[in-house]
């Protein structure tokens, strides 16, 4: 078996019910060895109840896992190369973390000495050397962390499960340990998943990244693909800052869809895979930073999109800056702008006009 | 809206003597330290009906624990109990918690002479009479005609041929019947208790090698009862009371008065020292001698009230197991419980648990 | 100044039923038992101080026999309360739902509202020679004859736990229910085996639980009178019995009140030496949370 084409992780047609709600409906995806897989969506879309089944702590209705090829359905949580982080992490309190490191070798019957020197090892990779005799709670919350995946990576796992593990941390550590993550996702070049609600974690740290919603899988793919050529409307939605319209479809052709908004204006779209028939109804969304913004009337090039307003309000945060422009059908439209340009360039109530690109303007079928 | 004060102060003021009137006539309380059975109902609501102010509060007991409850207060918080005829004299001795009785405050004419003169003679004490007799009963055995047609005396609860198949009470009366059994007198050697306790050891070697023979040792009546009547045991150690109520149900389950005479205790009346109502003690002494209420007694207790003709007043089917029971000779036979000398109860305290400790059966 | 005061009063006034009950209800009883025990019977309202007492005890093998009896059983009631009462409490805490988890605290319950008595009787209908179970034997076949479970220590040991297990229950349950699920799968996921996991994170998670339940448990039981007395057998002798037929067979307030005292101290060491050997300490356990 090369390991080209040596999936860690497989998933096929993936189901599974409580009682009358399908937590998980038809999901199929493969993992390839090596990478940093998320699952992105908002709470309740099934992707906990995906991530049980992997590790064997719930039963698929249908469909199959395979691990490294070979299906896991009927092997039970404890006999599964897979491992898991848990939300809270779920270090043993009543044991030290050295201990809590050595459970796992125990379980598997390594020798006294070697677990020993693994559970040396591992600290070390983790860059928390000595900490053997440590408590629990003698531990920072990113140590906690580490501890966490290092008790599941002395296992040498086929892929290692981290069920929103930074959830519970605050915004600087979150950042911090994004980092760390990829990092020692690298370090160890072994498979993550990691699901998130949070799509700058998914984003950040992922090869690729999965969203998923109501149980299903929207769309898969890189994160710059999700950013940029978001599939659906939903994704479009989650991933990423976004304005976002409702409107009608005036008329299409093959490049772009004109869509006359509930405010009355009019909007160049390009499409998504579906493109839409005149007189239905569609979402349009367009990011902040590809808004152009000028105090005349500054053209942009042919499609392009207008729109005339005041500054409402600036909001100030650092490199995500932002401009609130009230339309004139008074909707606020977010506006990214560099504040090296200094405030002086506008102040509210200054009358401007935003303009962007029809590509920049992605309209997909509204749902429902 | 001064006058409405005025009004309000002297309603208040009226309602205040009111109240203090009725508390004036309050009922006085009758507290009676007695046995399970000896208070019925219908003998409280009659008493209570004669003398409106006097409220009776009944605590039921036994012998031990009305000592126990006596003593731990000096003889205070009850204003009569029923001790038994024996365990009068010692405890006043030691601990002093009656009071003597002034006889001329009962109607000494409705007792049975002897059992009046027993009890007399059992708890008088520097010329002071401390109690006198309520109702007697025995202890003996309770046979099983159909299973064990011939036992007759206490030494048939040791017989290998009803093996597995007797039971006793381990208290002190199986030590006294089972020393008269062996031909002892216990009682008599009550006066020199080195021979008694030589007579006890003899009584706990038979009593260990019968341990085989005992199925269990009863606790309590009802244990008794569901022992008897189950038909787990054919012959048992027993009160006649327990039997009579036994025969009610089972015919064939007969009082057996042993051979050496069953033993006879007779509760009594006496007034606690810190007792707070002798006056209404003495009423309800008067009051339960009554013919009528001495039916009422006899068909609660299912014992012999201490009147004259007393066995008489006994209701009809106790008074047919009376009679399945006993003979006239057996009534000569009875033997009364003498009174227990101080250290008796420790010796006896002693050889019963070293017999409960023995490993037996 | 005023302010300081009405915080004293409230603390006052918190704290005095506390006080009153520590000291009417615990420590004057037990001074009260303590000073009789050392009183000597001398003769008729005579009395000496003196260690008497404790001495008849260590002279008569009956006493202290019936005692290490009592503590030896009490501790077997333990143990097997421990066996029953974990399995329930876990499957209440852990895997019951919402509401079979009350109903199952109420059933535990049930043996509490009936008094001791009536308990008792409960047990002598089924196991007795003419009995429930033994008919029900008898009746499939797989005895001959009557079956006596009545009167021997098997069955007032059986009788014990029944009594006693919700006092095992409850504290192992609170304990468990502060437990996350996530521990025990994430037991499961390292490659734990059921075994392990409960010996290595349910039970030492459960520890404070099982050490106070068994104190608790240990000290009702090698206290408790009416269950041993009515369900015992010919040779079974409770040390409870023994203090009861001191103060009232035989009036022999000071030997109840030495035996009484034994009991206490006794137990405590019992208990002290269980603490010990499972390295657990009265901080960590009874008095967490």
């Amino acid at each position: 078996m090369s390991s080209e084409q040596a999936n860690d992780l497989e998933c096929e047609h993936l189901t599974k019910r409580f009682g009358a709600f399908t937590a998980v409906d038809d999901v199929s995806f493969e993992i390839p060895s090596g990478s940093f897989f998320s699952i992105l969506g908002p709470s309740g879309c099934g992707k906990t109840t995906l991530m049980r089944m992997i590790a064997g702590f719930e039963d698929p209705a249908a469909g199959d896992i395979r691990i490294k090829g070979r299906s896991v359905l009927g092997t039970p949580p404890n006999r599964r190369n897979v491992k898991m982080v848990f939300q809270h992490l779920a270090l043993f309190p009543m044991m030290n973390v050295g201990e809590n490191i050595a459970y796992g070798l125990r379980c598997a019957g390594v020798g006294r000495s070697d677990i020993e020197r693994r559970v040396r090892d591992v600290l070390e990779r983790i860059g928390l050397p000595g900490v053997e005799g440590k408590e629990i709670n003698q531990l920072s919350g990113g140590q906690k962390q580490r501890i966490a995946i290092a008790r599941c990576m002395v296992l040498e796992p086929d892929v290692l499960l981290l069920d929103e593990p930074l959830g519970a941390l605050d915004l600087k550590l979150r950042e911090r340990m994004k980092i760390e993550l990829k990092l020692l996702q690298h370090q160890f070049d072994t498979t993550f998943v990691y699901i998130t609600h949070d799509q700058s974690e998914a984003l950040v740290m992922s090869d690729r990244v999965a969203v998923m919603n109501g149980g299903r899988f929207e769309q898969i793919g890189a994160p710059q693909e999700l950013y940029n050529a978001p599939g659906t409307a939903f994704v479009a939605g989650f991933v990423g800052d976004s304005n976002r319209w409702s409107g009608r479809v005036v008329a299409a052709d093959a490049e772009a869809v004109q869509v006359e908004t509930a405010g009355g204006a009019r909007l160049l779209c390009r499409p998504g895979a579906l493109r839409p028939a005149p007189g239905e109804a569609v979402e349009v969304f367009v990011r902040p930073e590809a808004i152009a913004i000028a105090g005349g009337g500054a053209g942009e090039g042919a499609g392009g999109n207008r729109l005339a307003g005041r500054v409402d309000s600036l909001l100030f945060n650092g490199a995500a800056s932002r401009v609130l422009v009230r339309g004139a059908d008074d909707r606020l439209v977010e506006v990214a702008y560099a504040p090296e340009g200094g405030p002086g360039d506008f102040g509210p109530g200054d009358a401007v006009e935003l303009a962007w690109a029809a590509a920049q303007t992605k309209c997909f079928p509204s749902q429902g | 809206m001064k006058s409405t004060r005025a009004i309000l102060l002297s309603a208040s003021a009226a309602a205040l003597v009111l109240l203090a009137g009725t508390g004036g006539a309050e009922a006085e309380t009758l507290r009676l330290l007695t046995w399970g059975s000896y208070a019925p109902d219908k003998i409280v609501e009659a008493f209570e009906k004669k003398y409106p102010d006097i409220h009776v509060e009944v605590t039921f007991s036994n012998n031990e624990e009305m000592i126990a409850k006596l003593r731990a207060t000096g003889g205070a918080g009850f204003d009569l109990a029923q001790p038994s005829h024996d365990r009068i004299y010692a405890v006043q001795k030691e601990y002093g918690l009656y009071k003597p009785l002034d006889l001329s405050k009962i109607d000494m004419s409705v007792f049975e002479p002897k059992l009046l003169e027993g009890v007399k003679a059992n708890t008088t004490i520097d010329g002071k009479v401390y109690a006198v007799p309520h109702q007697w009963g025995t202890s003996g055995i309770m046979v099983d005609k159909t299973k064990a047609p011939d036992a007759k005396g206490w030494g048939d609860l040791c017989n290998s041929k009803y093996k597995g198949r007797t039971s006793m009470r381990l208290k002190r009366t199986i030590l006294l019947g089972t020393a008269f059994s062996m031909g002892y007198d216990p009682f008599a050697a009550y006066g020199d208790l080195k021979k008694y306790q030589e007579i006890l050891d003899k009584v706990a070697d038979k009593l260990i090698a019968c341990k085989d023979n005992i199925k269990a040792y009863w606790k309590g009546g009802d244990d008794l009862a569901s022992l008897m009547l189950s038909g787990e045991v054919v012959m048992s150690e027993t009160w006649d009371s327990t039997a009579y109520r036994i025969y009610n149900q089972n015919h064939n389950i007969v009082f057996v008065p042993p051979e050496t005479g069953a033993l006879a205790w007779i509760d009594t009346f006496a007034i606690p020292a810190k007792g707070e109502a002798d006056d209404a003690a003495y009423k309800w002494i008067n009051f339960v001698m009554q013919p009528e209420m001495v039916k009422l007694m006899s068909a609660s207790s299912g014992a012999v009230i201490a009147v004259k003709n007393g066995k008489d007043m006994l209701p009809d089917d106790k008074k047919a197991a009376y009679e399945a029971a006993w003979t006239p000779e057996d009534v000569q036979r009875l033997k009364f419980f003498a009174n227990i000398p101080p250290g008796v109860e420790d010796m006896e305290g002693k050889t019963l648990e070293k017999i409960k400790a023995a490993t037996g059966g | 100044m005023p302010r300081k005061d009405a915080d004293r009063l409230s603390l006052i006034l918190l704290m005095t039923p506390l006080l009153l009950w520590l000291v009417l209800l615990i420590l004057l009883p037990h001074l009260g038992i303590g000073y009789l025990s050392l009183r000597e019977k001398v003769a008729p309202r005579v009395y000496h101080f003196s260690f008497a007492n404790y001495i008849d005890f260590l002279h008569e093998p009956i006493y202290w026999n019936t005692l290490l009896r009592t503590a030896w059983m009490s501790i077997l009631v333990t143990v097997l309360t421990l066996f029953v009462g974990f399995p329930i409490a876990y499957y209440i805490a852990k895997v019951a739902g919402r509401r079979s988890r009350a109903a199952l605290f109420l059933l535990c319950l049930v043996p509490l509202w009936v008094s001791d008595l009536v308990r008792a009787f409960g047990w002598m209908m089924l196991l007795r020679e003419t009995g429930i179970v033994s008919g029900l034997l008898q009746w499939a076949g797989l005895s001959s004859g009557p079956v006596e479970m009545l009167y021997n220590d098997v069955t007032v040991i059986v009788g014990l736990v029944y009594t006693v297990v919700l006092f095992m229950i409850v504290p192992i349950v609170s304990t468990l229910d502060g437990m996350d699920n996530s521990l025990i799968e994430a037991g499961y996921n390292l490659g734990g085996s059921r075994l392990t996991v409960l010996r290595r994170i349910i039970v030492p998670y459960a520890m404070p639980g099982i050490v106070a339940g068994c104190i608790i448990v240990f000290m009702l039981t090698a206290g408790s009178y009416l269950t041993p007395v009515l369900l015992g057998g010919k040779n079974s002798m409770w040390f409870t019995e023994q203090i009861y037929d001191q103060f009232i067979t035989r009036y022999n307030w000071e030997g109840g009140s030495t035996f009484g005292i034994l009991l206490l101290v006794f137990t405590s060491l019992v208990v002290w030496a269980g603490l010990r050997l499972s390295g657990q300490n009265l901080a960590t356990t009874v008095a967490k949370r």
